[in-house]
């Protein structure tokens, strides 16, 4: 059902952490739900130098964070602020149907990352 | 670990069965030397899962399975008993009660749907005070599929029966763990499924007492004495038979079996792996069901790595069901939702063994050990 590019996130995902001393920090989700996701960044010189997340949720919250982190990482704040939900499922070879209900959680919890970076910058 | 879902087909089974592909393949509707084979064949059949649950023959009607037998029991009864629109039911019933009583709703019947304790156990004040006039027919599981809880049965039929009220029960799940005897629990009908008992797929019964005023719910050529047309399965019908036989033969070894085995990992979870709840009730629970919550972590995720194991489980998260919301069963047991999508239900056949359950508590240490780090409550 789920792609072998899902399945290889998921069950290795990279980037699983907390950034201690993070510049920007974004999360979403609640128990109601069943996801939450949280991301932290590292800035440096206007790039992405390091992207963590810690995620709690099924396969697609979990492959999708780390999707993302993967993608963001070395990415300029504009490029990844740029980034799409189809980016993300094209990067995963796609999602069964019916599952991308919460594949933009964790585009959603990095670009509020990165609004806190920005806001905390200006 | 999920025998809940299906089991495998006994051999014995396989064996009894095999005969009526090729060589007695006839239509017990025939006249001729090969329909009166098939015939003998189904009467035999008949009187075997009869026996298995203390009923007569002709109280027995083959169906399709669990989901056609509820719903010939429900659609069968109600909207022909006198005007009586009324049916009571609960609210952890499977999907093939609840969408039906769904349908009658829609067809301007009236439903009440009894509320469970948080073990899963009808309420029974509630019950007996939804009963009115007009009351046709109560439904109420012998045991949930997916949290096991084991219903006062005996009780209800006492209520239904002193209220002049048919009651149905769904067996399914119970068959084959608990002794099941229709006079013993004094229902009027109660549905059976082959596949759960090591029995083929696509074959089930609904026991009928004598007297009950039911109508068919598939018309044709009125096979099973009108009440559910079409030409019999006798192949799947012959191994469900045997699936009976056997199921009742090996009862009391294989629930003593699968109770050990139960008891030993509900304690093992409990005593190596920390935030954990039980769900379902503590004792009257089937005896090869073991559901339980895992805080911070999530069902599906827990299922798929388990699943990169070799271990089969189940889960009632949001995620993993086709309507993307948490079971209807843990929902009503008011579970937190810090547990409700942390649930795995592991269900236990008679071939497991105590070794599969040292592996399984291995494989499920390992799994929720690498979801807690990855997940932001964990630690908090």
């Amino acid at each position: 059902m789920y792609s072998k590019k899902v399945i290889e996130e998921f069950s290795n995902p990279a980037n699983v952490g907390v950034i201690e001393d993070a510049d920007g920090v974004g999360e979403i989700g609640s128990t109601i739900d069943g996801d939450i996701i949280n991301i932290s960044i590292k800035v440096k010189d206007n790039i992405l130098e390091d992207v963590k997340f810690k995620t709690f949720g099924c396969v697609v919250a979990i492959s999708t964070s780390s999707a993302v982190a993967k993608l963001a990482k070395g990415k300029t704040v504009d490029e990844a602020m740029a980034l799409t939900n189809e980016d993300v499922i094209n990067y995963l070879d796609g999602l069964p149907e019916g599952k991308d209900r919460c594949s933009g959680f964790a585009l959603d919890a990095l670009k509020m990352a990165i609004e806190n970076y920005t806001h905390k910058s200006k | 670990m999920d025998h809940s879902a299906t089991t495998p087909v006994d051999p014995l089974v396989v064996d009894a069965m095999l005969p009526f592909f090729t060589e007695a393949f006839g239509n017990a509707s025939s006249l001729h030397s090969f329909g009166t084979e098939a015939a003998d064949a189904l009467s035999l059949a008949r009187k075997q899962v009869a026996d298995a649950i203390g009923a007569h023959p002709e109280e027995i009607i083959f169906t399709s399975g669990g989901t056609e037998s509820d719903n010939l029991a429900i659609r069968g009864v109600v909207p022909y008993n006198n005007g009586k629109k009324h049916v009571i039911t609960s609210v952890i019933e499977h999907p093939a009660v609840l969408n039906t009583c769904a349908f009658l709703e829609e067809l301007g019947h009236e439903v009440t749907y009894v509320p469970v304790d948080a073990d899963g156990v009808v309420d029974m004040n509630i019950l007996e005070k939804s009963i009115k006039e007009n009351t046709a027919l109560i439904s109420v599981m012998h045991a949930n599929n997916e949290v096991g809880t084991i219903q006062p049965i005996e009780k209800i039929s006492k209520i239904a029966k002193e209220n002049n009220i048919y009651f149905h029960t769904d067996a399914v799940q119970s068959v084959g763990k608990i002794p099941v005897n229709v006079d013993d629990l004094g229902v009027d009908m109660l549905s059976i499924s082959s596949h759960k008992i090591h029995g083929p797929k696509g074959v089930g019964a609904l026991y009928v007492r004598k007297g009950t005023n039911i109508s068919p719910i598939v018309f044709g050529g009125n096979h099973e004495k009108g009440m559910r047309s079409g030409t019999e399965n006798v192949s799947g019908i012959v191994g469900f038979a045997k699936a009976m036989e056997l199921a009742v033969k090996l009862l009391d070894a294989d629930s003593i079996h699968m109770t050990r085995m139960r008891d030993s990992l509900i304690s093992r979870v409990f005593d190596t792996i920390s935030d954990v709840r039980l769900n379902g009730h503590p004792s009257r629970r089937l005896p090869n069901n073991v559901n339980m919550s895992f805080k911070y972590v999530e069902g599906e995720s827990m299922l798929m790595l388990l699943d990169m194991q070799g271990v089969a489980v189940s889960t009632g998260s949001a995620c993993s069901s086709k309507s993307l919301k948490a079971s209807h069963v843990l929902s009503a047991l008011e579970i937190e939702d810090e547990f409700i999508h942390g649930s795995l239900r592991m269900s236990l056949g008679r071939e497991n063994t105590m070794d599969d359950i040292d592996y399984v508590v291995d494989a499920l240490q390992e799994t929720i050990a690498k979801l807690r780090a990855m997940s932001p409550l964990a630690g908090k």
